[in-house]
């Protein structure tokens, strides 16, 4: 992030200069950073909102009770958790959060669940295949309603902010089902690297 | 047909899930107000932090557009962008995408600001930044806290997932706006 940020201004004088129009530079920086604080206000209304309703279905249960609906699928995608090892507990609550755009309350649950897995770990330095599956979930990130997006687009004037929610949860299927087949690959490849290492 | 049912999918998840959560806190005796109040004010811290991350991205992406040096770019690319259908604008949104989720959502707002958020590429960075999450963050903070140093392949994997989500996000846009 430094180097792209870096660069983008950077980059961005350089040419400037080069061109002769310089005094852009300025007149940019101000605006942006104006527009910036405008534009953010319709953003911070939809992610409180939307957290608000997030804690409402965490005291409610209702997160658990989604986390229960979703062990059957899960359960397969790990074969190295025990069952009933609270590790998955942990990781059907932070799945359950995040389908449900809740981003921030999901996190807690996403660590406690690593935490649990690691006692399952017998080399602690290094990732187990439960944890990469977990994490190649997560970082494509299943979700029904991405709150930001829409507040951001929203914000911005869109007609109707929510109706890209389709298309999200298209490009997010393609991206889920990308991680789960490429970590299964790797997976295999990995098992069948350390057998003939031996 | 399919354009209308997805039309209609996005129309009713939001006040759908709305509703299943107010009646199911009712009917648990949840507080729903004061909880409600109590998870907003998380949410306003949240989107306090990220304020200023918002502010420096604005400032470096307008420099660098407003500079022509973003023209440059896209011209530098375009070759390679030409021969996949692939708009320049929406893979730097993208690659931004899997280092900070702040600077993305700064990106896309860019975008909507220079196209508008229901032009093709507007609806194209509002999907790249929805379906993906900040995989160098995720993964970060998470080994982090349990102390693993070697990650064996959960990058790679992650990476090639954010990949899939672009190339998902900009085909269907084409597809159902294009």
């Amino acid at each position: 992030m430094n180097i792209i940020f870096t660069s983008l201004i950077v980059i961005g004088i350089i040419v400037a200069a080069i061109n002769g129009n310089i005094e852009v530079i300025t007149q940019a920086a101000v605006n942006s950073a104006a527009s910036a604080v405008e534009k953010i206000f319709g953003l911070v209304g939809i992610i409180s909102l939307w957290l608000g309703i997030a804690k409402i279905a965490e005291k409610s249960g209702l997160i658990e009770a989604l986390s229960r609906m979703l062990y059957p699928l899960v359960k397969y995608l790990f074969p190295s958790i025990p069952e009933g090892h609270p590790a998955m507990g942990s990781m059907l609550m932070n799945m359950s959060a995040n389908l449900l755009g809740f981003g921030s309350a999901a996190t807690p649950f996403g660590l406690k669940a690593i935490a649990e897995m690691q006692q399952l770990n017998d080399e602690p330095d290094t990732a187990t295949e439960a944890m990469c599956t977990f994490l190649a979930i997560n970082t494509s990130s299943v979700t029904l309603v991405p709150a930001t997006i829409i507040g951001l687009r929203a914000s911005a004037g869109a007609k109707n902010p929510t109706d890209i929610i389709s298309c999200i949860l298209f490009a997010t299927t393609c991206s889920t089902a990308t991680a789960i087949t490429a970590d299964y690959i790797f997976r295999t490849y990995y098992r069948i690297k350390k057998r003939w290492g031996r | 047909m399919f354009v209308n049912a997805v039309t209609h999918l996005s129309m009713w998840a939001v006040p759908f899930i709305m509703f299943i959560i107010l009646i199911h806190g009712y009917i648990k005796g949840v507080k729903i107000f004061e909880v409600f109040v109590d998870g907003a004010k998380e949410g306003l811290m949240i989107a306090v932090k990220i304020i200023p991350f918002i502010i420096g991205i604005y400032v470096a992406v307008g420099i660098f557009r407003e500079s022509g040096a973003i023209y440059l770019f896209i011209k530098l690319i375009d070759p390679i962008l030409k021969v996949f259908h692939i708009p320049g604008e929406i893979l730097l949104v993208s690659i931004t995408r899997s280092l900070s989720g702040p600077a993305a959502l700064g990106m896309a707002m860019e975008v909507f600001d220079t196209y508008g958020p229901d032009s093709l590429f507007g609806r194209m960075a509002a999907a790249v930044v929805g379906s993906t999450d900040t995989t160098f963050y995720i993964i970060a903070i998470y080994f982090a806290s349990i102390g693993v140093k070697k990650t064996k392949y959960a990058i790679p994997v992650g990476l090639m997932a954010d990949f899939a989500a672009f190339l998902g996000a900009v085909y269907i846009v084409e597809r159902l706006y294009g």
